[in-house]
């Protein structure tokens, strides 16, 4: 980070990801609250060990140089639970063995302390995405697009203080995808989340409305650099 | 964790070794020597009991493997397959004491299959003097392990199979025209096989040195190697402990000896298999070899199955005299007796299986827990040293593990002998386990993480929850083989310690077959208890949640 100032939001300073010595991804940039960054690239291209550094879950074979900064708090050596970053996956990973309800309250932070208190702001947020009604049911039972609104609301109850989306809506089928993916960018702006979302889907890419960054060095159409494989970065400031 | 893992293998082995060279303090042998190896070599038919060690173990161990492999290349994925399994999977929770003594009851001159055919057929009143037990060669010995190693072998295979992909190399197979076991015997086999490997060496080096089985079934003239080894062991003469002990070193290389035999051929069977690869004959007519293959699998399915009926009836029967087929009388006042008789061993047996099962599954789930969390890769050496029991014949360091014990004032607590039952069921524990949680997506302790829980709650409210069924299976499979131990036991049991095993397999040379019966059944009950725990708890526990359902 070269900027003195301005460290808001999610901020990747002069990161580099090895494997066993070998240079695999080079990144240096700062995602403000509020926007949305996108990452393209292939399977393989590195991404998916990029969100285990973010995240906390680097393994062990790799090495990481560089700092991660969340709104000027440096987090390169917390554990990942002490992060407040969210994750979403391609699935959406609700708990089998408890009910969504359980699922939503799971993923509230202690501080909400009385039990009713607890179970409304859980029912509040399935108003919020239309699933009213559903709090006793077995996930197991709800829709792909109503799992993935549930994995969405379980996360932000959680608190976060960023947004990792790994292609979270390549499960869902064409008509509900772009449904989805609206109410999560919505939810992410008005909660003014720093957003990293990972991607192969064009379209997803398009509608995130964020800067694109392509990690096999050039978009294939329009021919413009990205980052690439341990060369110098383009940043977003 | 590697002291707790193999410390008791090697202090062990170092037990046995020193007495072995003619040092035993407590005995008052304090000077070197070799002549516990010279007694040893001097003992009438040694060279016999060392040969029909190697000889039965090892031929048991290969029948086995055979049997499993070719039944399922032929068979895998069809309802024939799924109905066998369903019969397999439960004689693996069967002691092997318990189908050694059913097993006698079935073929023996007196058994029911001579009845079968008796006075009808055969013409013979009384049982006739034929050494279809014990027979010299050990025929009886070697079909008893057969019919206890291909359930162990057959899961192990089917938990390989369980691996991503396996079925779409069966469609890849089929569609490039070769036969079904062409695919299994080119294809998947050399992708499983190292999975079955490390369980195909634990079961020669328990057949190699088995003595429950042998003692029951085996030879008595001589007997084999081990179940000689725990007579002189037991021998009112002390001094014979010495020689004891340089039998188990003996043992120990005869199982060597067998592993390496094994060893090599399967190096030669690879060489072997991989020179026919590009052969590219298809073998798309392999009608006969199928059949080859299903028909054993009944057999020992069959065999088993009579076996333990055979075991349920005598404990029923008040009397039941050659050659009648059904027991005269019925009677269950025996059976109360023998219950009353039966309880402390009965007592024992629960309370050792439950809290080894116990402490080896948390133990396990320790392990793997801790390695998830440092994100390191379950491969490695510490999985050597988990199976290194499993791999060394029992009774070449339970004699040394027997005199530490003694010298520590230890010998005959039900604490010492639930170290040396932990020191079995805690390697079958973690066979059991670590591939469930390894298959378990990593994915959800992540969500869960980066939702701020902590170590603690990932692992009790979302992986535990998860693996709920394999666990409480782990816990079953660990009680079965707690409650199967017999020289552990024996040995470090000291007769203070007795379990419903170690009094069937004394009951079982002698003449009151209800008796034995019942104690042999008392054998199946516990594991058959846990094992429907561990079905009921999950399908209770979840009985509103359908993707925990179908789970495994």
């Amino acid at each position: 980070m070269h900027a003195k100032e301005d460290t808001s939001g999610l901020v990747l300073d002069s990161v580099c990801l090895r494997l066993e010595g070998a240079p695999l991804i080079s990144i240096d940039c700062q995602i403000r609250p509020g926007r949305i960054l996108t990452i393209m690239g292939e399977s393989g291209s590195g991404k998916s060990s990029l969100l285990d550094f973010i995240a906390g879950f680097l393994k062990p074979a790799f090495q990481a140089e560089g700092k991660l900064l969340l709104n000027g708090e440096d987090l390169t050596g917390l554990p990942a639970q002490e992060r407040h970053i969210g994750l979403m996956f391609q699935s959406p990973l609700l708990f089998p063995h408890m009910s969504v309800l359980q699922n939503l309250l799971f993923a509230l932070p202690p501080s909400v302390n009385t039990r009713s208190k607890r179970k409304e702001a859980a029912q509040k947020a399935l108003e919020d995405v239309g699933l009213a009604g559903f709090a006793g049911r077995d996930p197991a039972t709800l829709s792909g697009g109503q799992q993935t609104r549930v994995a969405l609301m379980r996360t932000l109850l959680a608190d976060p203080k960023a947004l990792l989306l790994d292609e979270p809506f390549s499960s869902l089928d064409q008509t509900r995808r772009a449904d989805v993916r609206d109410l999560v960018f919505r939810l992410a702006r008005e909660k003014n989340l720093p957003v990293l979302l990972v991607t192969h889907d064009r379209e997803d890419a398009a509608a995130a409305g964020g800067m694109i960054h392509y990690l096999d060095g050039r978009d294939p159409e329009t021919g413009c650099a990205g980052f690439a494989h341990g060369k110098p970065v383009s940043v977003q400031r | 964790m590697v002291i707790l893992l193999a410390g008791p293998v090697l202090a062990g082995l170092a037990g046995t070794f020193l007495p072995a060279f003619g040092y035993l303090p407590v005995l008052g042998y304090t000077s070197l020597s070799l002549d516990p190896l010279r007694d040893l070599f001097e003992m009438p038919g040694l060279t016999k009991s060392v040969l029909l060690s190697f000889g039965t173990g090892l031929a048991a161990s290969i029948l086995s493997l055979a049997i499993v492999l070719v039944f399922t290349a032929g068979w895998s994925e069809t309802r024939t397959f799924q109905r066998l399994t369903r019969f397999l999977s439960p004689l693996l929770s069967v002691p092997h004491a318990a189908a050694a003594i059913g097993l006698a009851f079935l073929i023996a001159p007196s058994g029911f299959l001579v009845r079968l055919f008796s006075p009808w057929a055969t013409g013979w009143t009384r049982p006739p003097d034929l050494l279809i037990l014990n027979d010299p060669a050990g025929l009886a010995m070697t079909f008893g392990l057969v019919a206890k190693e291909v359930p162990f072998l057959f899961l192990m295979t089917l938990a390989a199979l369980n691996r991503p992909h396996i079925k779409e190399f069966y469609k890849a197979g089929a569609s490039l025209g070769y036969g079904r076991m062409s695919v299994f015997f080119k294809v998947v086999l050399p992708q499983i096989y190292p999975l079955i490997r490390l369980p195909m060496l634990a079961v020669i080096a328990y057949s190699t040195s088995v003595v429950d089985v042998a003692q029951i079934l085996g030879p008595t003239t001589p007997a084999p190697l081990a179940p000689r080894l725990v007579a002189w062991m037991n021998d009112p003469d002390l001094s014979k402990r010495l020689m004891a002990s340089a039998g188990a070193l003996l043992q120990l290389f005869v199982s060597a000896c067998a592993l390496l035999t094994y060893l090599g051929l399967e190096r030669l069977a690879g060489i072997w298999q991989r020179a026919r690869h590009g052969s590219g004959r298809r073998r798309r007519q392999d009608f006969l070899a199928r059949q080859a293959g299903l028909y054993p699998m009944i057999l020992i399915v069959a065999v088993m199955m009579l076996s333990i009926a055979l075991l349920a009836l005598w404990t029923a029967a008040r009397s039941w005299w050659f050659p009648a087929i059904a027991p005269q009388k019925w009677g269950f006042g025996r059976m109360a007796d023998a219950f009353g008789m039966g309880a402390p061993a009965l007592a024992a047996t629960l309370a050792l299986a439950f809290a080894s099962a116990g402490i080896a599954t948390a133990l396990t789930l320790w392990l793997l827990d801790d390695r998830s969390v440092r994100n390191v890769s379950t491969q490695g050496k510490l999985n050597v040293l988990i199976f290194l029991p499993l791999l060394l014949p029992q009774i070449s360091f339970l004699f040394g593990l027997q005199m530490l014990f003694l010298v520590g004032g230890l010998s005959g607590t039900f604490v010492a002998v639930l170290l040396a039952h932990l020191v079995f069921v805690f390697p079958y524990a973690f066979l059991a386990l670590s591939d469930p949680w390894n298959r378990l997506d990593p994915r959800y302790a992540k969500v869960a993480t980066s939702m701020g829980a902590s170590r603690a709650r990932v692992f009790w409210q979302v992986r535990l929850p998860l693996l709920l069924r394999p666990v409480l299976v782990t816990f079953a499979v660990a009680a079965a083989v707690s409650v199967g131990q017999y020289l552990p036991t024996l040995m470090i049991g000291a007769g203070r310690i007795v379990t419903v095993t170690t009094e069937s397999v004394a009951l079982a040379s002698g003449g009151n077959r209800q008796v034995a019966a019942l104690y042999a059944v008392l054998q199946l009950i516990i594991p058959l208890m846990t094992f429907v725990l561990a079905a009921l708890v999950p399908s209770l526990v979840f009985r509103n949640r359908a993707a925990m359902r179908l789970e495994r």
